[in-house]
């Protein structure tokens, strides 16, 4: 009965986290009893549960997720959308234009191989496929700005405690930012110089997203970079 | 590769044992290579590694998991692991035929099964995992090379890994097993014994040989080999630990705001100003 690290130590896959009873929570697994890690990431013990905070992590969609991915196929009244996981998402014309398919449309017209979209995920088949819905406020094809890439399990931190550390941002660069859950971000400002910054600021979160104090010290980054431009 | 015939008097091993041996390259007989592993090298990659075990150059990238294609190949009841072992034309002297080989197939299926017991593969049904391995430059080993890089690169790409898989080779060279054989040795050696090893698991999942031992050499070497693994897995678990900047001491310090991290995923925002 014993834990083997310190609460924010650094774990690599395989390293014994506890011995004795525990319970094995996120990216852990139990082996004769004791519990492993399966991820890098921070170790992080409670009362009764040992788990590592993944500092890499695939996504792994959950209904609800607002996610942006770009469709890959187009099918009988339905389009492939690649949102990064592990198997292709599905978007039906029923959730796309709200009306359910007829041979006569040209469904490339509504979305075409290529295009990218901001869609939120309504269900998971029964094979775990997830369904999208473009139907919504915000939601649908994306015209403008840049899309980039961080590791899902950094998205917690980039939207910050309730919301902190991205309303900061928007404030400090006056851009429309949309966080997908899979880890894709697109951003769309007045003009490209402001969308630049917030590339540079966003990767600059995920460099550092482990470390303390992020906030301030981005908050900081900002305001220097604005006066120079001055 | 052509392994010369081993002398089987155990009379003439005894006397030459007491000359002076001398490895090619001045090494002792249990010693490593340098090795020099780094992450996330690829970042159009889900996760990337590099590395240098003495002359090998070795790049590793692993996308995934993702749909497989061809569909037909995926498996209803967990996902696939594919390597993709491939030597460039430059990599060895003389150039190389850029098409894929026999041997490339052989090493990708063997690296496959060398890293397969550290995945868990039954959470990912109908899926791949894909892991492209290119040697940049060859200089023998470059198959427990390729397990090193390819292993901090699946743990780079946030894949879930229950340890992760160190290799290492140990041989005989003039009548002495010796750890890690180089090209060289490789070549005018009398035997190579690749091993892959789960440190903390304490599994092999990767044993070949390649030459003639006996029976006690070859537990001499195997043993000699699992230790080259526990030296080389310290190395990766430093890649791991460097690309955040942190030393076990730094990570103890943190505290507070890392606590989001952990946080339930909030709503994304979106505010038009």
């Amino acid at each position: 009965m014993s834990a083997k690290f310190e609460t924010r130590d650094i774990v690599v896959p395989g390293d014994l986290l506890f011995e004795g009873r525990a319970r094995a929570g996120d990216n852990t697994y139990r082996n004769e009893g004791n519990i492993y890690a399966t991820r890098v990431g921070l170790a992080n013990y409670n009362k009764d549960r040992v788990s590592v905070i993944a500092l890499e992590a695939g996504f792994i969609p959950l209904v609800g997720d607002l996610v942006i991915g770009m469709v890959t196929d187009i099918e009988l009244g339905q389009w492939k959308v690649d949102i990064g996981a592990e198997n292709e998402a599905i978007l039906t014309t029923n959730d796309a234009i709200g009306k359910p398919f007829r041979s006569y449309q040209d469904m490339t017209k509504i979305l075409d191989v290529g295009d990218t979209i901001v869609a939120k995920i309504v269900d998971l088949d029964r094979r775990r496929t997830p369904i999208l819905s473009i139907m919504g406020r915000d939601l649908g094809k994306a015209r403008d700005g840049f899309l980039i890439d961080i590791t899902p399990s950094k998205i917690p931190r980039l939207i910050g405690k309730k919301g902190s550390m991205i309303n900061m941002i928007l404030k400090e660069t006056r851009c429309q930012v949309t966080i997908g859950q899979n880890g894709k971000i697109l951003i769309s400002g007045r003009n490209r110089e402001n969308e630049e910054l917030v590339v540079k600021v966003i990767k600059k979160i995920e460099a550092e997203a482990h470390t303390s104090g992020l906030t301030n010290r981005i908050q900081e980054y900002l305001k220097d970079i604005k006066e120079q431009r001055k | 590769m052509s392994k010369s015939k081993a002398k089987g008097k155990t009379k003439t091993k005894r006397k030459s044992r007491k000359k002076k041996f001398e490895r090619v390259d001045g090494r002792k007989a249990d010693e490593l290579r340098p090795v020099k592993i780094e992450t996330g090298v690829i970042p159009n990659a889900d996760g990337s590694a590099y590395i240098e075990m003495g002359r090998n150059k070795i790049i590793a990238g692993v996308y995934g998991p993702r749909e497989m294609h061809p569909k037909r190949l995926s498996k209803p009841h967990r996902g696939v692991l594919r390597v993709r072992y491939h030597m460039a034309p430059f990599s060895v002297d003389p150039r190389r035929s850029p098409a894929p080989s026999r041997r490339d197939t052989e090493i990708g299926m063997v690296m496959t099964d060398a890293l397969e017991p550290a995945l868990f593969l039954e959470r990912y049904p109908r899926s791949v995992i894909d892991v492209y391995v290119e040697i940049i430059q060859a200089d023998g080993g470059t198959r427990c090379a390729s397990v090193n890089a390819a292993a901090v690169a699946l743990v780079d790409a946030g894949i879930p890994m229950k340890d992760l898989v160190a290799s290492c080779a140990a041989g005989k060279m003039e009548d002495h097993i010796v750890l890690d054989l180089g090209d060289y040795e490789d070549k005018k050696g009398q035997a190579d014994v690749p091993v892959a090893y789960m440190p903390k698991l304490e599994e092999v999942t990767l044993l070949q040989m390649d030459g003639i031992l006996t029976t006690d050499e070859t537990v001499e070497a195997v043993e000699l080999a699992i230790e080259g693994c526990k030296q080389v897995y310290e190395v990766q678990r430093e890649a791991l630990k460097k690309k955040y900047g942190m030393d076990e001491e730094d990570a103890a310090e943190d505290a507070e705001e890392t606590e989001e991290l952990g946080e339930e995923p909030a709503e994304s925002e979106e505010e038009d100003k």
